[in-house]
């Protein structure tokens, strides 16, 4: 039942802070704080009751008729990426405190829903259920960004929901066909991923479920040229919108494609791993070199999560035990440095009212601390050795190279990519002469400070010492192996 | 005595410093700052002493780091007489610097970020020194180039300042990215990151010449090429000049350049087991000690000459490991750390004393009235041209480029010739800023932090070189025999070694006689002046046009392209759909007229059209 309250507090949070902000916004951001406290400690409670390969498993009928169960369950990965779901979901109430100040209480409800939704991604092993999830995240962060977003929120939203639909409604056909298919082999009537995957398929059918699932997962992901919607969105969300997206939304596209891609369709995916692994490439590399052209602080940083998620793109489809540890390690670093930049300018827009990097400059000066914590964050996304990210995309390269050397030797070139635009921020926003803006604005307040210091705390956790992540997923990651039949 | 401490200590003095930010009093930021590396001198003594006491075995101290399916690189230290001298290196020169430091920066508003940032440039040289396998090196690697942006960028509100502190990490993180892709591939095919490992397996697995030693020992070259600054990489270093001097010294002296030098010794074997790749080690050290010292010739700017001398020398240091005269190359490290350190700190009194001023036709006539500064320079001036018998730096070059001279008198030659211009660079500036008359009035006084690590390291300019004296003068070569345990000796070459010694004697002092000739007494004057002479001049004066090409052939093209792509031209298929979409629907929905002859005909006409299909098909 454990899995039952892991979707069911952040709901329920988010229902109580809607209704508590009508006495005071205050309540809405504690009720939200703890109930995304209480989901840690839930997580962090020795989860009992799987058995097998799962640590938690609950299997409950739904719609009987229609094959459709409750069907959750819990292992390593799901593991990690949730305690990353809790753990960001915190840093952006906290985040948000002072940014949000109109309709706090609906703020809250949305995001808790859209937490609601990844926590259920993370755990759903119906496909139908799956598919209820992910359409689930996909609503409130809609309001998100439309509601409490920047100056082009419209566009950005609407763009947003197109592409995530247009990818969910290919999911949902490559679902029910695959359901279907099921059917008339076994004359049983069932979404269940652990049915299914005994599914045999002809070779062109399973390309075609395979791609259908594909894309809706490459354009979360996203992978080019799947992501333009990305930038739009990342840079019109408010803070917590974009820590959201950037640290979780992100990742359950690569989730989708661990846990059912490879899985669901191994010998589609071995044919199709080349031009998956060059998509990788090329968003690591494009992703960077569009980050480093933008004059928008924001857009900088959305783009260099389409680099960093195409190393996650390129382990998967490595598929070994060192690039997908890689991948997991990726995702929750980028999570971390990522969701601490976009803070960090968050902070800064506060501030400034600008997100321009032209407008800005000199302001090392005036807010030291801010600045020493911006230099962190950024040279963590650069890949410095000792830090998180770097572990991730060392290991995927490693991965990498011995299945396809080319790619890992071209993906490498990203490393100077990202040095590119890591330090051309620190270079507009921090170097230079002073600019005029607006006086001396004031440094971090400790709030932030404390939100800052578990984030830098994380990666240097994860870069000097990540054996315990390794050791958490790695039954995961040989669970799904063990499933996709693949050499 | 554990070896771990060495670069924790200085770390401990980054992490305090970075996290207090500049909230504790200056005196307690001077005394963690250079505390942190005194004390890691100190230890590095007694480690030392340890190790010549006879403690054959190397020290080996090792944390897994992490394990995966095979994959387990560990933070392992392991000490022998290669890293052994490097250690002494690093925390003595780094410590003397960090003292001078104290002084120098006493009056800059980020003191503390100062010492936060230098206190990791140490310890980030002494994990890359220390580190037992590579992927630990790699850490150290790059943590020795975010500290040199770091530095290079201190004095942030100039622009330029930033500017050559990203050119620096950019340039060096190209080949750092080879040097990570030559990582893949020794990892891939060795499979171990343990240096001794790789070396015995390189030397079982791998056939001399074969295809993967010679890419692994390429790709590993990229990397030393970056950090050491050699052609084609070498843009970044004059342009480091951008931070303050003390910063200056440390990357010249200290860390940084000469990491490229360690690596290749230290993977040296590869380079044996891939004859191509060593020549062009060799090849690649002739030309850049060549080409920089052209341009240190032309400089106006003392901290540019010095720069310039940096490169060549280091090419000096890749001549001699191209030439498999591996403990020559490590004995120069060691005498050019000491000398270019005593250059670079006395030339940021000079800089320091004369309001920041770094032209030396502006300076002059300095002799008298700084004589410390005066005599610190000409020591270390004398030292880095090699005036025989009396200098550090005469022993280790006449080392390097006897054995070039062993190897092909060409390379042998362009050693002598660097020699030559070397001579000439370094005592034109010398007669140009201490000579002549006086010009302008020094101000502030030489305190005692700045005075000591001036005085001692003129002390090891001099003698530093007496560890290994040429059979020629008498002399034993201790110092390739210490570090012979780990690195093998230089061919035998004694008959060619009497000979050479005195040509790069004489040739020094007639370097030093030019200098002379042109600096103080203004011979050559017209047909220095005269325009095919000023033109190549000019062209060596911007480093032979290096940036220039780059500039235009590389970042132009790249910067171009990124601003017509801005937009992300992928976005525009998707803005077409959409306008397409929308176009559909205006056609469409112009249909919706409210007019009903217009449906009436619309109606008509589908009927029409749809018997039309059924009887004609």
């Amino acid at each position: 039942m454990t899995l039952v309250w892991l979707v069911l507090i952040p709901l329920l949070g988010g229902c109580l802070a809607w209704l508590a902000a009508r006495r005071s916004p205050a309540w809405a951001r504690w009720i939200s704080l703890v109930a995304l406290f209480a989901e840690l400690a839930l997580l962090l409670v020795p989860v009992t009751g799987g058995h097998g390969r799962w640590l938690a498993e609950v299997d409950l009928p739904w719609a009987p008729p229609l094959g459709i169960r409750f069907h959750l369950a819990m292992d390593g990965l799901s593991f990690a990426l949730i305690l990353l779901t809790a753990v960001l979901g915190i840093l952006s109430v906290l985040a948000s405190w002072t940014e949000i100040t109109e309709k706090v209480g609906f703020f809250h409800f949305n995001l808790l829903l859209t937490l609601t939704g990844v926590v259920g991604v993370f755990l759903a092993l119906d496909l139908l259920l799956f598919f209820f999830f992910w359409e689930l995240m996909l609503i409130p962060m809609y309001f998100l960004i439309v509601v409490w977003g920047h100056e082009r929120r419209v566009y950005a939203a609407i763009k947003f929901f197109l592409f995530t639909q247009g990818g969910g409604l290919l999911l949902l056909i490559a679902i029910l066909t695959l359901s279907f298919l099921y059917f008339r082999q076994s004359h049983v009537v069932t979404f269940d991923y652990l049915t299914l995957l005994k599914i045999h398929l002809s070779p062109g059918t399973d390309t075609l479920l395979m791609l259908g699932f594909f894309i809706a997962f490459a354009v979360k992901l996203p992978a080019v040229p799947f992501h333009t919607w990305l930038p739009d969105a990342h840079t019109e969300a408010p803070t917590a919108g974009s820590v959201v997206l950037a640290g979780l939304l992100l990742k359950t596209g690569a989730y989708g494609l661990l846990r059912f891609v490879i899985p669901l369709f191994p010998d589609a995916s071995v044919h199709f791993a080349p031009f998956a692994m060059g998509m990788g490439v090329a968003g690591i590399i494009y992703g960077a070199t569009l980050a480093f052209a933008q004059t928008d602080l924001k857009r900088l940083v959305a783009y260099s999560s389409v680099s960093h998620l195409g190393f996650v793109l390129l382990g998967i489809y490595a598929w070994n035990g060192l690039a997908l540890q890689g991948v997991v390690m990726q995702m929750l670093a980028h999570g971390l440095s990522t969701g601490a930049l976009f803070i960090l300018v968050g902070a800064l827009q506060e501030r400034l009212k600008t997100r321009d990097m032209g407008k800005m400059g000199g302001l090392w000066t005036s807010m030291p601390r801010l600045a020493a914590i911006a230099m962190f964050f950024a040279v963590a996304s650069l890949g410095l050795p000792g830090l998180g990210d770097f572990v991730g995309e060392f290991l995927v390269l490693l991965g990498t190279y011995r299945i396809a050397p080319a790619f890992a030797a071209a993906a490498a070139a990203g490393l100077v990519a990202s040095a590119l635009y890591a330090l051309l921020l620190i270079q507009r926003v921090f170097h230079g002469p002073p600019s005029g803006t607006g006086g001396a604005p004031p440094d971090l307040a400790p709030r932030h400070l404390f939100v800052m210091g578990i984030m830098m705390a994380g990666l240097v956790w994860f870069g000097m010492a990540p054996q315990p992540v390794f050791d958490a997923v790695a039954p995961g990651l040989d669970n799904i192996t063990a499933f996709a039949r693949i050499p | 005595m554990p070896l771990p401490l060495l670069p924790a200590l200085p770390l401990l003095g980054f992490v305090i410093l970075y996290l207090t930010a500049g909230r504790l009093p200056k005196r307690a930021i001077e005394a963690i700052g250079v505390g942190s590396v005194g004390i890691s001198a100190v230890l590095a003594l007694l480690i030392a002493a340890d190790f010549l006491r006879g403690s054959e075995m190397p020290v080996d101290t090792a944390w897994p780091w992490m394990t995966l399916a095979g994959f387990a690189p560990r933070f392992g230290f392991r000490l022998d007489s290669l890293s052994l001298v490097m250690i002494l290196v690093v925390t003595f020169v780094g410590f003397l610097i960090h003292l001078y430091s104290a002084e120098y920066m006493a009056a800059d508003e980020g003191y503390d970020r100062f010492f936060a940032s230098m206190n990791l440039f140490v310890a980030a040289m002494l994990v890359l020194v220390l580190a037992d396998n590579l992927l630990f090196l790699y850490v150290g690697w790059e943590g020795v180039g975010l500290c040199s942006y770091l530095l290079i960028g201190f004095w942030y509100p100039n622009s330029a300042n930033g500017l050559a502190a990203r050119k620096a990490f950019v340039v060096t993180r190209v080949g750092d990215a080879l040097m990570t892709v030559g990582l893949l591939l020794i990892y891939t095919r060795l499979g171990s990151f343990d240096i001794q490992t790789v070396m015995a397996r390189a030397q079982q697995q791998w056939p001399p010449g074969s295809l993967a030693a010679v890419a692994a020992a390429a790709l590993l070259l990229g990397g030393a090429i970056g950090k050491s600054a050699q052609l084609p990489l070498q843009t970044w270093l004059p342009d480091a000049m951008a931070g303050p001097t003390p910063v200056s010294a440390l990357i010249h002296a200290a860390t940084m350049v000469t990491a490229g030098v360690y690596l290749i010794a230290r993977t040296h074997v590869l380079y044996e087991l891939a004859p191509p790749v060593k020549l062009a080690v060799a090849a690649i050290g002739a030309a850049t000690l060549l080409v920089a010292s052209f341009s240190a010739l032309t400089q106006r700017d003392i901290k540019r000459i010095l720069a310039y001398s940096t490169i060549s020398q280091i090419g000096y240091m890749f001549l001699a490991l191209g030439v498999g005269a591996w403990a020559a190359g490590i004995f120069h490290l060691m005498t050019h750390a000491f000398f270019k350190a005593l250059l670079f700190l006395s030339a940021g009194v000079v800089i320091h004393r004369m309001h920041e001023e770094q032209d030396i036709f502006r300076l002059g006539g300095l002799r008298r009235q700084m004589p410390l500064a005066f005599w610190s320079f000409l020591i270390g001036s004398a030292s880095l041209a090699a005036l025989p018998v009396v200098t550090a730096g005469f022993y280790s070059k006449d080392l390097i480029v006897a054995a070039a001279w062993a190897d092909s008198p060409w390379l042998g030659g362009a050693g002598l010739l660097g020699a030559f211009l070397t001579a000439i660079y370094i005592f034109r500036a010398v007669f140009i800023v201490f000579g002549g008359p006086e010009r302008h009035k020094p101000h502030r006084p030489t305190g005692r932090r700045i005075a000591v690590p001036l005085i001692v390291l003129s002390i090891l300019a001099v003698v530093g070189g007496f560890v290994q004296l040429p059979s020629a003068l008498g002399g034993s070569p201790l110092f390739s025999d210490f570090l012979g345990k780990t690195l093998p000796s230089a061919p035998a070459r004694a008959e060619a070694e009497a000979g050479v010694t005195l040509a790069s004697a004489l040739i020094a002092l007639a370097g030093v006689g030019v200098a002379y000739l042109i600096a103080v007494r203004h011979w050559f004057t017209t047909a220095l002046n005269a325009p095919p002479a000023r033109l190549v001049g000019y062209w060596w004066s911007i480093g032979w046009g290096f940036d220039l090409a780059y500039d235009r052939l590389l970042v132009r093209p790249f910067l171009w392209l990124l601003s017509r792509n801005r937009a992300d031209v992928v976005d525009s298929f998707y803005t077409a759909l959409a306008a397409f979409c929308r176009q559909i629907y205006r056609l469409l929905s112009g249909s919706q007229t409210g007019r009903l002859r217009w449906y009436a005909a619309g109606i008509a006409a589908g009927s029409i059209v749809a018997i039309a299909i059924s009887v004609f098909t």
